[in-house]
């Protein structure tokens, strides 16, 4: 089987209190499961990588294919842990090394 | 070559200047390099000289932007006659089928929307396209509501958007996606909002178009038109000599 090409998504949350990453990452289940369905959603291999509570921010690793989908669902998030919330995607690469190295520059 | 981004709806509250730096700073810190904010055809001059400083404060490239709610076809020609020559973007919300019909073959109306709530009031149609082919108006989305609504009546718009997008690609109209927000928190990056206008059929560059390119082209054209030097299309004064 041909192997699923992926890219990793860097998110910034714009929240006043970033929710736990079991939370953040089931908001974006959510979202991404009202936006495409479920069917869409198991395309996406969605896994939450790196998530800093602190900084507010996080790493996402989504399928190639999906990567649209996922970000329009992560545009389309108003609320998190029950706050209003925005979440804006910073960066996208193949690999975690290019994707920190950019957020570097 | 870099695009630049332009946000041609933003609602601002004229009386409330704090908000409206929080929401320009905003616009600036995800990015975007052109905004329009919507007034009403009352709005006094002095209003829009503020907003005009505010944003040039900011390091926004400010358009003015008017928002018209014409009741009948009279009603819109008397403002186009009285507003043209004030704002660089008019936009006419299309309420009628009327109203709708004669702002898209009206060569002075440069967006129309439609009301999102009620998909017998979206008069977007292939008559309304050919009409507006013809002229110079756009076909203008707002993303707002696709970030408020939820189940059934986020899925009927999405259904209505993507018919509406489909005829307007087909008859080559600009479409033009804006934020339509009023608060810093629903605002998204420019690359944000062309995802979202993915979800409605405009994929990759034409999304991308819909909030570059489409809506800076607009601007321009309605700047060099509003120019002094301007005296019919393709016609431009260059420079005065004496008659000898």
């Amino acid at each position: 089987m041909k192997r699923q090409k992926r890219r990793y998504l860097a998110l910034r949350l714009d929240v006043e209190s970033a929710p736990g990453d079991r939370d953040f990452l089931d908001a974006v289940w959510s979202s991404v499961t009202r936006l495409v369905g479920e069917v869409g959603a198991s395309l996406a291999g969605l896994a939450l990588v790196r998530y800093d509570i602190e900084g507010k921010t996080a790493i996402l690793r989504v399928n190639l294919v999906a990567v649209d989908n996922v970000r329009a669902a992560v545009a389309a998030m108003t609320v998190l842990g029950g706050k209003a919330a925005a979440v804006h995607v910073v960066a996208v690469s193949g690999t975690i090394k290019a994707l920190l190295e950019g957020l570097k520059s | 070559m870099k695009r630049t981004f332009a946000d041609l709806h933003l609602r601002t509250n004229g009386t409330d200047p704090t908000q409206t730096k929080k929401l320009l700073d905003k616009v600036f810190e995800l990015g975007y390099t052109i905004v329009a904010t919507s007034f009403s055809p009352q709005a006094k001059p002095e209003e829009i000289r503020q907003l005009r400083a505010a944003c040039s404060e900011v390091g926004l490239d400010f358009v003015s932007r008017v928002d018209l709610r014409p009741h009948s076809q009279n009603d819109l020609l008397e403002m186009l006659r009285r507003l043209r020559r004030r704002f660089e973007v008019i936009c006419v919300s299309c309420e009628s089928k009327d109203v709708a019909r004669q702002a898209a073959k009206d060569h002075r109306v440069d967006l129309l929307s439609f009301p999102f709530l009620d998909a017998r009031h979206r008069f977007f149609d292939r008559a309304e396209a050919e009409l507006a082919s013809c002229g110079n108006a756009g076909f203008e989305v707002d993303v707002k509501p696709l970030l408020v609504l939820d189940g059934p009546t986020r899925v009927r718009f999405l259904s209505s958007l993507r018919r509406e997008v489909a005829v307007a690609l087909e008859f080559h109209l600009p479409v033009v996606v804006s934020s339509g927000v009023s608060e810093p928190i629903l605002l998204r990056k420019p690359r944000e909002t062309a995802a979202l206008a993915g979800l409605f059929g405009l994929a990759g560059e034409a999304a991308l178009d819909a909030v570059s390119t489409n809506p800076s082209e607009l601007v321009m054209r309605n700047r060099g038109k509003l120019s002094a030097g301007f005296v019919a299309p393709g016609i431009r004064v260059v420079k005065q000599g004496e008659n000898l």
